[in-house]
């Protein structure tokens, strides 16, 4: 399977990373040999009485009941903001 | 040419839990700007969400009640996308195995039942809210609303018309609302619609390319959207136009849609299975559970109103599709010999006032045994209808029990044949000219000799008595 420049730009795109023209030409080969690589050995395998695996956990249904916990304080909270205001987190303005 | 419209619904339901889906933050609306948020709902790194066990209930609960098939295996998976109400980067939610698919909903328009199909019903996390800074570059962000626990109800692409998708929707809203699932309550966000559709030539197969219109919080709203886009689509078709796949925004206030501009790249959310969630696993016993906590949905409570008491059968529609407003109905109608005239109270003058004052029925200020004492007073004639308007405003207003009123305010229907009997003289002496009118055979003027006693009476007058005693001194002349 050949990757090209186009998909680790737009990997990296989804990713949000910034990545150099150097290192985008790096990465295009090592995915190349990843993928190829983890390809031919999942080939290697017999599958055919394999389920699908849906989940990677054995377990299933760890609930918590419906109760209310007090929350953190808002300060504490907002302690992880890199800008606050009024009580809110500040981000750069997004519009829809 | 004439097209048809195809329209599909996406619904997000807010789930009325105490507690937020992965952590013991409360979902109560309105708090101060974060204040209902701790390291899981603000997607700190390291923390451990754990499933609130009653959001699969309800949310099986809302699916039985669409009758949906459940999944005795379901998953949850992280649907990845930056934005800032999202503070982890994904959304929790089901992608491949939802907990209910495969449902439908019957709604009846113009007389004909239709079933719309619902092709899953799954379990995600609302996301935080951004309140835009119009002069500076800034967005506040408020977490409060991050993991409140949403059900996500996807409908086939099956309903033709703005009339059949409201029905679908009050139909759904009922059942949300009976089944005690969401509070539905529209103006705070608990329920709001994404609306697809597309139009083709009446009569060809093939869908035409469809159009998503987000986040659509009134059922007016809802309405106007889908009959606006429709005819924007028509009309570009008609010029030969070609429409594009896109996601769109309804002003409600211009009346019209327009394009949001998505990026190019189009959404990649790179869904895969969450990993800190274990699957969920619903099995029979814990199905019958759920399934032995449904109540009288709204069709089978609509039949039951007809038969029980004896109120039509529009009105038991009207009533039955809101659930506090058949609540409402049904312990008042209980105290009552009169059944129709609480309904005819609720569909009047009650709807009217919610209406006026924007208020759902839940937040309804007076309490049904007022109304019906409200109609004993009238069916007893203690006050005249028209007397009993004035006490309703004074009910909505003070909350004030409806006899208390009528004493207070001294509003007691005249009843003393000579009190009244006094005043008819006195009105025929100072009205000649209606009296020759009557007298040369215009009745019409009866009328107004009767408007002029219930002035003076200020309406407390019994009205019968006033016609039987003006008729009486009338033919004395
Ligand atoms: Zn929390």
């Amino acid at each position: 399977m050949a990757i090209t420049k186009e998909d680790i730009e737009r990997l990296a795109d989804l990713a949000r990373l910034n990545l150099t023209p150097e290192e985008i030409e790096k990465l295009t080969g090592d995915m190349e040999t990843i993928i190829n690589y983890s390809m031919n050995k999942l080939n290697e395998l017999n599958t055919d009485d394999v389920l699908p695996m849906e989940h990677v956990l054995p377990i299933s249904n760890v609930f918590r009941e419906d109760i209310c916990e007090k929350s953190f304080d808002r300060e504490e909270i907002l302690k992880n903001a890199p800008e606050k205001a009024e009580g809110c987190f500040l981000v750069p303005k997004v519009v829809e | 040419m004439e097209y048809e419209v195809v329209i599909g619904l996406e619904i997000h339901a807010e789930l009325d839990t105490r507690s937020k889906i992965y952590c013991g933050c409360t979902t109560e609306f309105g708090g101060e700007p974060n204040t209902h948020c701790c390291p899981i709902c603000t997607g700190m790194p390291g923390v451990l969400p754990v499933l609130n066990k009653t959001v699969v209930e309800y949310a099986v609960r809302a699916g039985l009640a669409a009758n949906c098939a459940i999944s005795s295996f379901s998953k949850q998976d992280r649907k990845n996308y930056f934005y800032p109400d999202l503070p982890k980067a994904y959304q929790t939610s089901q992608y491949d195995l939802p907990l209910c698919k495969n449902g439908y909903l019957e709604i009846e328009v113009d007389g004909s039942v239709k079933k719309i199909g619902i092709t899953r019903i799954h379990i995600e996390e609302d996301a935080g809210k951004l309140i835009h800074d119009e002069s500076g570059k800034v967005s506040y962000v408020d977490y409060n609303r991050c993991g409140v626990p949403l059900i996500e109800i996807v409908t086939e692409p099956d309903m033709r018309s703005s009339a059949e998708v409201k029905a679908f929707f009050e139909k759904l809203k009922s059942i949300l609302e009976y089944t005690s699932v969401s509070d539905c309550k529209m103006q705070e966000g608990s329920l709001r619609a994404d609306v697809n559709l597309s139009v083709r030539p009446k009569g060809q197969k093939e869908f035409g390319t469809r159009t998503e219109i987000k986040n659509l919080n009134s059922v007016r709203a809802i309405v106007r959207a889908v009959d606006g886009e429709a005819r924007r689509q028509i009309s570009v078709l008609e010029r030969n136009g070609v429409i594009v796949q896109e996601t769109r925004r309804w002003d409600d206030e211009k009346g019209e849609s327009y394009s949001m501009r998505d990026k190019e790249e189009a959404h990649d959310y790179r869904y895969f299975p969450e990993p800190d969630l274990t699957p969920v696993v619903v099995d029979e016993a814990w199905l019958d559970k759920i399934r032995s906590s449904i109540p009288e949905l709204p069709d089978e409570r609509r039949k039951r109103f007809i038969a029980e008491y004896g109120i039509p059968a529009y009105d038991a529609a009207f009533i039955t599709g809101s659930k506090p407003l058949a609540d409402f109905f049904e312990a008042a109608a209980k105290e009552s010999k009169n059944a129709k005239a609480i309904s005819n109270w609720i569909m009047g003058d009650v709807m009217k006032k919610l209406n006026d004052t924007g208020l759902e029925p839940l937040d309804m200020p007076i309490k049904p045994e007022s109304l019906s004492r409200l109609v004993s007073l009238i069916d007893e004639n203690v006050i005249s209808g028209k007397i009993a308007k004035q006490v309703f405003e004074i009910m909505w207003d003070t909350g004030e029990d409806p006899a208390d009123i009528v004493e207070k305010e001294g509003l007691k229907v005249v009843t003393d044949t000579e009190e009244i009997r006094s005043i008819v003289i006195q009105v025929i002496s100072a009205n000649p000219k209606s009296v020759e009118d009557y007298k040369s055979g215009k009745t019409k003027a009866i009328g107004f000799l009767v408007g002029q006693i219930m002035r003076e009476t200020k309406g407390k007058a019994d009205p019968q008595a006033v016609n039987r005693l003006l008729k009486e001194e009338l033919d004395k002349l």
